[in-house]
């Protein structure tokens, strides 16, 4: 019988055998990436909301506080969203005929809650507080990016645990002074690490990494 | 054997198949977080308005003068809780988020809501607010007056006598003389014509 292949294609068996780990490697770090990626974590898309609030023009542009808004993000683990009564302490006489506002005011008038569309969302097997983080001078863009530049809300970080463990591991590297937590323009200065060394000392700040911190 | 390569090559669908029977349920467990919404109630909130005539604990609200700012039918004109300098400082963080957006951060009346359009407040400096007891701050910002909201909602009682308290800092001091200052602390004060903190910075 004479042969099928010629000898040449012996190269390209042996090739393949050894370019299939290659191959599978590339294939596991391909889906790892995927996984990490804005795309599955829907980081950075800004989400559609019955009303276009814009943080960029309310923080960025009028200067007002997140605590004016998000009441309760001092002392609960829940940062709060405002009740329509907060939107309506200044629409009532500002911009009280735009279109744009009309859900604002139908919700106001019928005490009907607008239905906001989540933005963040953990899954329900995930313990995270606000409070604590506010105490211990992580600031609100550390985690949720420029918020003052955006007209729709959207999701900076991954939210994925390698994320909230790479600042539980080393939090020397995002702590800011207290005072400059609810700053969005605040800058970590060039000294950073040393900076937040001290401050980690003085906040009394512990390294949380056991599992039972935030699956509880 | 000829199944052998076929049972590996089907091994995919089946983890395939496997995992498309996965739900989410440990990602949306059936419980309430806050805010959350739920049908089993008509207008879809699952936090509860209180029933009518409770009380929830710890909202006990037996203290009239604390609460109200009214002993009687008149204002009071202290705060009734003794003042330290944490309850001034306190007091100007909430002044800061909840009223300079109006109000400024001197209390003259020109915030960045009123540089849009809203309605002037008059001046904390003026003479008859200068005059009023300091219950009817509380009163102010717990029922809000004319065109101005209340804040009951964003600020809790004790922090609104921290804000009356503050206001009166404010009124102080922008009143204030040279010869308030004690002699030896003079030389700190920033020059006559340092432009003024004013408005949000930030
Ligand atoms: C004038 C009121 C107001 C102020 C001030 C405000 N917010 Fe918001 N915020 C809202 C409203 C309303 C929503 C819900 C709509 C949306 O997601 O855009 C929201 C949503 C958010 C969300 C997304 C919530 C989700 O659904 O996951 C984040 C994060 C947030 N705000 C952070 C901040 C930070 C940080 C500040 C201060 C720098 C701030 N906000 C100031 C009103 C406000
Ligand atoms: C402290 C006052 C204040 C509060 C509270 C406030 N707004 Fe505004 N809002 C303004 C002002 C002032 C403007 C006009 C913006 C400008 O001139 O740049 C505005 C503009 C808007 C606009 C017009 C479109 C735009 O982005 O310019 C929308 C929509 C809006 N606000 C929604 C809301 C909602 C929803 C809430 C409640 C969560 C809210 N606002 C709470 C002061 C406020
Ligand atoms: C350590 C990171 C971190 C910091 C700091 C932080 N947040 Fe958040 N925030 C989150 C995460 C994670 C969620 C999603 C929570 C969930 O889905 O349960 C969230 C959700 C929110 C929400 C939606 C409502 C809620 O509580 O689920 C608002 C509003 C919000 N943050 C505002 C703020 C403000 C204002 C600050 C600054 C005072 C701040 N956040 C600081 C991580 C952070
Ligand atoms: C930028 C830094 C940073 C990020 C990101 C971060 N954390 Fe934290 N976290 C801290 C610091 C600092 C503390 C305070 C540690 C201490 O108690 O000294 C803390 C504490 C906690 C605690 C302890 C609260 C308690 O009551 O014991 C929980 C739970 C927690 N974080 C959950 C999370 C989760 C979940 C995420 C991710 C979604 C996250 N954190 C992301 C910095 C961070
Ligand atoms: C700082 C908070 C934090 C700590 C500490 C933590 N986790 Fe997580 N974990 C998370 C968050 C947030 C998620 C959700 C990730 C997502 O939605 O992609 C998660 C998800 C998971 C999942 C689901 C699979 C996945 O990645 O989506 C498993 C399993 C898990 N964690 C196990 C552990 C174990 C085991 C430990 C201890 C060694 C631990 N976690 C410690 C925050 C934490
Ligand atoms: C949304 C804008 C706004 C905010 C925020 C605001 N105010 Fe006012 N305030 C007003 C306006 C407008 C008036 C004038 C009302 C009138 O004369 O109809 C006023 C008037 C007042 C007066 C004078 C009442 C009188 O007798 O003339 C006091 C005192 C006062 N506010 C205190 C406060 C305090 C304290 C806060 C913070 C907790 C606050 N305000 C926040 C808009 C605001």
């Amino acid at each position: 019988m004479s042969q099928i292949f010629h000898h040449s294609t012996n190269t390209f068996s042996r090739l393949s055998i050894f370019g299939g780990i290659f191959i599978l490697a590339f294939l596991v770090w391909a889906w790892a990436e995927l996984n990490a990626s804005d795309y599955a974590t829907r980081a950075k898309v800004p989400v559609e909301q019955p009303v276009p609030f814009s943080h960029e023009h309310h923080v960025g542009g009028l200067g007002i506080d997140c605590r004016y808004c998000h009441t309760s993000v001092e002392n609960s683990s829940f940062a709060g969203i405002p009740p329509t009564k907060i939107c309506m302490n200044c629409h009532s006489q500002i911009w009280n005929t735009s279109a744009m506002l009309e859900p604002v005011r139908t919700s106001f008038r019928s005490d009907e809650s607008i239905r906001w569309i989540r933005v963040h969302d953990l899954p329900d097997y995930v313990y995270f507080n606000h409070s604590i983080h506010v105490a211990k001078g992580i600031g609100c863009t550390s985690c949720h990016g420029p918020i003052n530049k955006m007209p729709l809300t959207w999701q900076q970080a991954s939210l994925q645990m390698a994320w909230c463990l790479e600042c539980h591991r080393h939090p020397e590297r995002f702590v800011r002074p207290r005072s400059e937590v609810f700053n969005v323009t605040y800058q970590p200065p060039a000294n950073q690490e040393e900076l937040g060394r001290k401050l980690v000392r003085e906040y009394k700040i512990q390294s949380l990494t056991s599992c039972s911190t935030c699956h509880r | 054997m000829r199944i052998r390569p076929l049972a590996w090559m089907s091994l995919p669908l089946i983890a395939g198949g496997v995992t498309i029977g996965c739900r989410q349920d440990m990602q949306d467990q059936p419980k309430y977080i806050p805010l959350r919404s739920d049908n089993f109630f008509a207008d879809g909130r699952s936090a509860r308005p209180v029933p009518e005539g409770t009380v929830a604990r710890g909202l006990l609200r037996a203290d009239k003068v604390f609460y109200t700012g009214k002993m009687g039918n008149d204002f009071i004109d202290r705060i009734p809780f003794p003042v330290n300098r944490d309850v001034l400082l306190r007091g100007q963080d909430r002044f800061n988020v909840y009223c300079s957006p109006c109000h400024g951060r001197l209390g003259n009346g020109l915030g960045m809501i009123v540089r849009r359009g809203l309605k002037r407040p008059p001046s904390y400096h003026i003479d008859r607010l200068r005059q009023v007891p300091l219950g009817y701050f509380y009163d102010v910002i717990t029922n809000g007056f004319g065109a101005m909201p209340d804040y009951a909602m964003q600020i809790a009682p004790r922090d609104r006598w921290s804000v009356a308290a503050y206001i009166r800092v404010l009124q102080y001091s922008q009143n204030a003389s040279i010869n308030d200052v004690p002699a030896e602390m003079r030389g700190e004060l920033p020059s006559q014509n340092a432009p003024a903190a004013e408005g949000p910075k930030k």
